[in-house]
């Protein structure tokens, strides 16, 4: 077995080239190869989301992501989610409404608020809920992310 | 500004994932620390074997005989060691005997698997009844970590004379925190100008626990240590005493290596070593006239405490005195005691040891009014504490209290009368799905227990800095709950600036005084009056020493701060906590003041159950709370709504499985807190009642909302499927399950 594999991906629309761990997961080569430690490891078991990022455009949890999988890939973290200083609309949101607390879980939840905003444009709660159950949070009981996940398909749509 | 939901302080970080959280901190040539521990409840480590193929001359190892100084954790006992060593007692099954590190994670990890103990197995407690029954002894003379005792009153000739007498008996288990962080510490041990200089970094809510923990364990004065709180992934009471343990744990493997050491918990192993909520036993018997006027209470109230004291003692002493409730009551005794057993010590958890009482008191009154042939609502109405009242300790109620209504708000907010009527005639229909309204009356003391804050004498002070802004220095952290933005309104409320211009200094041991642990709803209202003085102390200084002109303007204020600081060099204003005048407290006959200040609340709790699957859902949920004057409104409905999401997860779902001393479910897959599908949007309302200790009249909140839900849901339960033994949580599927077929078996 090889000590290291080489991987290239595109990253935020970044290209990176770097040699892991055969072993690693995607959330270890963002986190520690790549140092890019917005993305969170809560259980390493694909049950609490902190972990989210967008592969190929798919939500996924990146601590059930063998690295040797995202060769090639395009993958979005939360990292890539606002325009140099400009919040994106959820990232405002979460930010006026109170939806990150102790913040553990917001980048996950932001990555997947995303998703469910760019396919579903103008969410019920029932659909928001369903859209985040994959996203545990232990701080807000979710109404301020509701809130603030309306709110941001609200300027969305009025863009 | 108080009043106003400013924006959370560091809530632009942690949107933008940038927020540096204890594993995001970047540390080269770190290595990765790993605890080896018992796995048996009970025993004598006889010896430690390492395992063939490991190449262990490249690890860093530490057992308890290389200890520099006092092994053992500093806490409210000192009774728990850091580790075990050979020859000595284990007494739970996940205490560490071993610590290892490795640059290798993987191979730290391989080298953990190959390390066997040899342990000779002693007979263990594992449950209350067995500790109480000394079956065997295993702490002290009568396995008691704490007894605690409150009498008014003399109930004893009661019994017979009253028109009834009604017992019972409740349960409610243990609860994991699960902050989605789980525990982590970083430290670095070096040598600074030839003194040993010991750091650490964590995940921790009291920075001073931590300090004084490494300084016993060193055996180091207080310049040689220091402590810093990383941004923290929530904590909930859970990151409390357990840091001065795996804390003390990363500097060991520090020290020993010369390197820095990264300690990060997986989820496995935080779930299975890291405290819990105390499980509970409340027997209660209450006394009532044939009018339902409440004559006598007594209450038998037992915490288990796990292998050592820790926090018990204080858990012990919250429950206890919120065991009789928010009902007046001539005469009250109240036996409390926390028994030690084989299992991994409970501790901290949002409520400290409240929720366990409240539960039962909660949940009798429903009982007593079905058995008095008495609605709820008048049952609570006729006892509730009013002003000029004394409570069991004996403290009087000096404030105007509502209760009825705020229990009136509540049920009105529900709809309680039309959905008791609409459900009456639904629920005798056929169909699966069965509704239920109920609801919980209850309070939280404010603040420490008793003389708590006198021995704590918390300091915090505000700093001038070089750009005329303000710095707030105090030891609180911030764990999501808004402390960083609610002391910057409050400092800025006091020097009549705009929130921008405070900020908090990082909560570094080196910077910020002891303004003790972030605990025990006693931020906003405890150390926030202390930085109201120390702002108000500030601004005299700057007019006195000529810096600044009254009336001043924001810019002018922070010109004056620029040019203070710049002829000065360093500008700081601390405040200390005083004792209110008339607050009297008696640690041995537990008689008196328990609290300067109490929260009040009523939360109302609508549940429809599926007899088929018997899944409860919670369809609407009110929580209505007098909390004093609100800082931050957003904040506040926030703490409030995460409290319930956490006090509903308790009563139904959350469940910690133990076999053998071990929680075996120790994975988020099987331990269920709730997600975003299972919770309603809870209905928040304050009612602001200002309370002249608290800064602009406020009072503590964080913790309050955990204990109403479970009783609210289960008195709910009662009311969709009759009177069935709803004395229990979690009341899982299974237990409900278990429930009506005793009545259906008769």
């Amino acid at each position: 077995m090889a000590d290291r594999i080489d991987l290239s991906l595109k990253i935020n629309g970044a290209d990176h080239h770097v040699s892991v761990h055969p072993f690693a997961r995607l959330l270890d080569v963002l986190r520690e190869d790549l140092r890019l430690t917005g993305t969170k490891e809560g259980c390493g078991e694909g049950e609490c989301g902190a972990c989210t990022v967008l592969l190929n455009g798919r939500v996924v949890n990146s601590c059930l992501v063998p690295a040797v999988q995202a060769q090639g890939a395009e993958v979005v973290t939360v990292e890539g989610l606002a325009e140099g200083e400009n919040l994106s609309s959820l990232q405002a949101a979460f930010l006026t409404h109170n939806g990150a607390q102790c913040g553990f879980c917001t980048p996950g939840m932001l990555v997947s608020a995303t998703d469910l905003i760019n396919r579903c444009p103008n969410p019920s709660d029932d659909e928001i809920r369903d859209g985040l159950a994959g996203n545990l949070c232990r701080c807000t009981g979710y109404a301020k992310i509701l809130d603030a996940v309306h709110s941001a398909a609200e300027r969305e749509a009025a863009r | 500004m108080i009043g106003a939901s400013s924006i959370r302080k560091e809530g632009r970080a942690k949107v933008l994932g940038t927020a540096i959280y204890t594993d995001d901190k970047f540390m080269p040539g770190a290595l990765h620390g790993l605890t080896v521990r018992s796995e048996v409840p009970r025993g004598i480590l006889r010896a430690i074997h390492f395992g063939e193929g490991i190449p262990w001359e490249e690890f860093t190892l530490v057992t308890a005989a290389d200890i520099p100084g006092t092994n053992l954790v500093a806490s409210v006992v000192d009774d728990q060691p850091f580790l075990i060593g050979i020859g000595e007692e284990i007494t739970h099954s996940q205490q560490a005997v071993l610590l290892l590190a490795h640059a290798d994670r993987h191979l730290a990890e391989k080298a953990r698997r190959a390390v066997r103990l040899e342990i000779e197995e002693l007979p263990a407690v594992l449950d209350i009844q067995s500790s109480l029954d000394l079956q065997p002894l295993i702490y002290g003379t009568n396995n008691l970590l704490k007894e605690i005792r409150i009498a008014k009153g003399d109930p004893d000739p009661i019994w017979a004379q009253a028109a009834h007498v009604i017992e019972g008996e409740y349960r409610t288990g243990a609860q994991e925190q699960m902050y989605i962080e789980p525990n982590a510490m970083l430290s670095v041990v070096e040598p600074k100008d030839g003194l040993l200089q010991v750091t650490v970094w964590g995940s921790l809510q009291c920075p001073y626990y931590v300090h004084g923990a490494l300084k016993q364990l060193f055996g180091l004065p207080e310049k040689q240590v220091r402590v810093v709180a990383m941004e923290m992934g929530g904590a909930f009471g859970g990151k409390e005493d357990y840091p001065s343990v795996n804390g003390g744990h990363a500097a060991l493997l520090a020290w020993k290596s010369g390197k820095p050491v990264r300690l990060i918990y997986d989820r496995e192993e935080d779930l299975a070593c890291t405290t819990k909520r105390h499980p509970s036993r409340t027997r209660l018997r209450t006394a009532f006239d044939a009018d339902g006027n409440l004559l006598a209470l007594e209450a038998d109230f037992i915490l288990d405490g796990g292998a050592y004291a820790t926090l018990s003692p204080v858990v012990l002493s919250r429950g206890a005195v919120h065991a009789a409730g928010v009902y007046r009551c001539p005469h009250v005794r109240i036996h409390a005691r926390a028994v030690a057993t084989n299992t991994p010590p409970p501790g901290a958890f949002r409520g400290f040891g409240a929720p366990q009482s409240l539960f039962a008191m909660e949940r009798h009154m429903d009982r007593c009014a079905r058995q008095l042939s008495l609605d709820a609502v008048e049952l609570r109405k006729k006892n509730f504490l009013r002003m000029g009242d004394t409570m069991a300790t004996g403290q009087v109620i000096r404030e105007d209290l509502d209760l009825a209504g705020l229990m009136d708000r509540a049920l009105a907010a529900i709809g309680y009368r039309d959905k008791r009527a609409a459900f009456a005639l639904t629920n005798p229909e056929d169909g699966p799905i069965k509704r239920g309204v109920g609801f919980s009356v209850f309070m939280h003391g404010c603040g420490f227990t008793g003389n708590g804050e006198s021995h704590v004498a918390s300091v915090a002070g505000v700093e001038g800095l070089a750009d005329g802004t303000v710095a707030v220095l105090a030891a609180s952290t911030e764990m999501g709950q808004g402390k960083n933005t609610v002391f910057a309104q409050i400092v800025a409320e006091a020097l009549q600036l705009p929130v921008e211009l405070v900020d908090t200094a990082p909560v570094d041991t080196d910077r910020v005084p002891n303004s003790g642990p972030t605990v025990a709803s006693r931020s906003t209202m405890m150390v926030g009056r202390i930085l109201e003085d120390a702002a108000i102390g500030f601004k005299q200084a700057l007019v006195q020493q000529g810096f600044l002109a009254e009336p001043y303007t924001p810019a002018s204020f922070q010109a004056a701060v620029a040019k203070a600081v710049a002829a000065l060099g360093s500008l700081r204003c601390y405040g200390q906590y005083h004792r209110p005048p008339g607050l009297q407290w008696n640690d041995v006959t537990y008689q008196g003041d328990a609290y300067p200040t109490y929260s009040w609340a009523c939360y109302a709790a609508e549940v429809a159950v599926d007899l088929d699957t018997f899944e409860v859902k919670v369809a609407d949920f009110v929580a209505v709370q007098e909390v004093g004057r609100v800082v931050n409104p957003t904040l506040a409905a926030g703490q409030i709504e995460g409290g319930v999401a956490q006090g509903i997860g308790w009563g139904l779902w959350e469940e910690v499985a133990m076999q053998r001393g071990r929680m075996i479910n120790n994975q988020m897959t099987n331990y269920i807190i709730p997600t975003s599908v299972d919770l309603p949007r809870i209905q928040v309302i304050f009612l602001e009642n200002a309370h002249a200790g608290g800064p602009g009249g406020a009072k503590g909140i964080g913790e309050l909302p955990m204990d109403g839900p479970a009783p609210a849901v289960v008195n709910a339960l009662e009311n969709a499927l009759g009177a069935l033994r709803l004395d229990e949580v979690p009341m899982t599927p299974d237990r409900l399950l278990e429930r009506c077929e005793e009545v259906s078996h008769g």
